[in-house]
């Protein structure tokens, strides 16, 4: 493939509940520290939730972030700590040819609830509702505050795709760097799902709602006695790039979008379908041009629910049967769920393997459930496994969607 | 409410609104949008705010009224004192 059509990480801005920046986020992952903590909100009451620590000032004046959103302040802290990273002279940029992916679970909930919150303290008053209600809403609402606040003029949206956003905000930026619709790709997710009680209460109707007497302990796939989901917020925008463009500048390079894949379960609501699953890893590795055995890290979904990881398990089983190297982790045991964000979380977290050979584990899996057995599973400790040529990163959604992202080295 | 009860609520608005700013300094006979960083959507704020803090509702018609503080006394101070 021309190096034009090679597209590469060069930059990584996020925050995570156990870390504001790829190398503490890295090290909290390499260390066992779990970002789950107890968590109130109104009506719901009591739970537990990953909750971001991020200097959101860093970035934006208090008006701004009295106007945005959670979701857009996420955004722009994780954007510009992506440019800062990247090393890219942000004077020089023509911002006209940078556009701006973010997917995301769901937007504008939390903006929602708080408007109904303050119109029932004035009898529900609908002259006293927000004006601001709009701009914060609307779907694009975390893409745009990042152009707002980095007066980017190039293409902006989100990508509303269940669990499965945050890879399908980085797919985007990797289709349009090739079409040539932009020269830089500010593409990634996020979430602010924890300040809003509907998302709480609706996993909680499901029965899938993660609980444990010790917090860092409630999320823990694989685990016999898993109980359900940990709610958490965060971002992860990545800075994508021509291979071309960025070895012409002597970028520091990540990893290079190998592979990726979407497709739809076409199935079920919320039921996952490890046939679809598998497909769509399968669509993944041929774009890639890989065989299943050349994958050095799976990087996977599961989310603690009690099928939700046997499912997974059998899809990655069907697939990577009989691939003795290849090594299979979990980030989702540290932060919990970070909804639209967490795809790329999870791809982010692992980057770091190319260059350190190390992966990091599964946390909190106490009593290997029999049924999520496969081999591989590092679990409990990291573990070093030589050189990491290839991870690929699952993340799946709500109403059957399904994306994966396969990430390689780049010897430059 | 007197005149400067009515200054001190619209400066604890102002103040929520525009959180950078320094009303302090403020010259009560020139425009908020020529002193301060604000915009319509602040002037929006503003009658919200008055509307949620004091039940005063103000018609579209009226708001070049709250274009400073001197003339935002003036025209509050009826309604603030019904």
């Amino acid at each position: 493939m021309d190096d034009s059509q090679r597209i590469v990480i060069t930059g990584v801005g996020l925050t995570a509940p156990n870390g504001n920046n790829l190398a503490d986020f890295r090290a909290a992952l390499l260390n066992g520290k779990s970002g789950i903590s107890p968590y109130e909100i109104r009506y719901f009451g009591k739970t537990l939730a990953g909750v971001c620590h991020f200097d959101a000032a860093k970035y934006q004046k208090k008006k701004d972030l009295r106007r945005g959103t959670r979701a857009g302040s996420i955004a722009i802290y994780c954007a510009n700590e992506a440019v800062l990273d990247s090393g890219i002279d942000w004077s020089t940029v023509d911002t006209s040819q940078v556009g701006v992916f973010v997917g995301i679970t769901e937007h504008g909930n939390v903006e929602t609830e708080n408007e109904i919150h303050n119109i029932k303290q004035f009898d529900y008053d609908c002259s006293t509702w927000s004006h601001f209600h709009n701009p914060r809403t609307v779907a694009n609402n975390p893409a745009g505050e990042i152009t707002l606040n980095l007066r980017i003029t190039g293409p902006h949206y989100c990508l509303g795709a269940a669990c499965a956003a945050g890879n399908a905000g980085v797919i985007q930026g990797v289709q349009m760097l090739r079409l040539g619709e932009v020269d830089l790709a500010l593409a990634g997710g996020v979430s602010e799902s924890i300040h809003t009680f509907g998302i709480f209460a609706a996993f909680a109707a499901e029965n899938a709602l993660a609980r444990h007497e010790n917090p860092t302990k409630a999320s823990r796939p694989f685990d016999k006695n898993r109980n359900g989901i940990v709610i958490s917020e965060g971002g992860c925008i990545l800075t994508l790039e021509r291979f071309s463009d960025a070895k012409k500048r002597g970028a520091k390079i990540y990893g290079e979008i190998a592979g990726y894949a979407m497709n739809s379960d076409a199935s079920d609501f919320v039921l996952p379908n490890p046939e679809r699953q598998a497909q769509c890893m399968e669509k993944a590795l041929k774009k890639a041009g890989l065989e299943p055995e050349q994958i050095d890290l799976v990087s996977t979904h599961a989310t603690a629910t009690p099928s939700g990881d046997i499912q997974e398990i059998a899809a990655i089983r069907q697939v990577f049967n009989g691939s003795k190297k290849t090594y299979i982790n979990n980030t989702k045991s540290f932060i919990g769920h970070a909804m639209g964000s967490v795809g790329v979380l999870e791809l982010a977290g692992n980057l770091p393997s190319f260059s350190d050979g190390v992966v990091h584990p599964t946390i909190n899996c106490e009593n290997l459930d029999p049924d999520c057995e496969i081999d591989n599973l590092v679990i409990g400790t990291p573990k070093s496994v030589g050189n990491v040529h290839y991870i690929l990163n699952n993340s799946f959604g709500m109403v059957g969607i399904n994306s994966v992202v396969v990430v390689g080295k780049v010897n430059v | 409410m007197t005149g400067q009860e009515i200054r001190e609520a619209v400066i604890s608005i102002l103040s929520d609104i525009a959180p950078d700013e320094n009303f302090a300094s403020m010259k009560d006979e020139i425009s908020f949008r020529d002193q301060f960083e604000m915009d319509s959507m602040d002037l929006l704020d503003i009658v919200l705010e008055l509307r949620k803090r004091y039940r005063v509702q103000i018609p579209e018609e009226d708001y070049p009224k709250l274009d400073n503080m001197n003339s935002t006394v003036e025209y509050l101070l009826p309604l603030m004192n019904p």
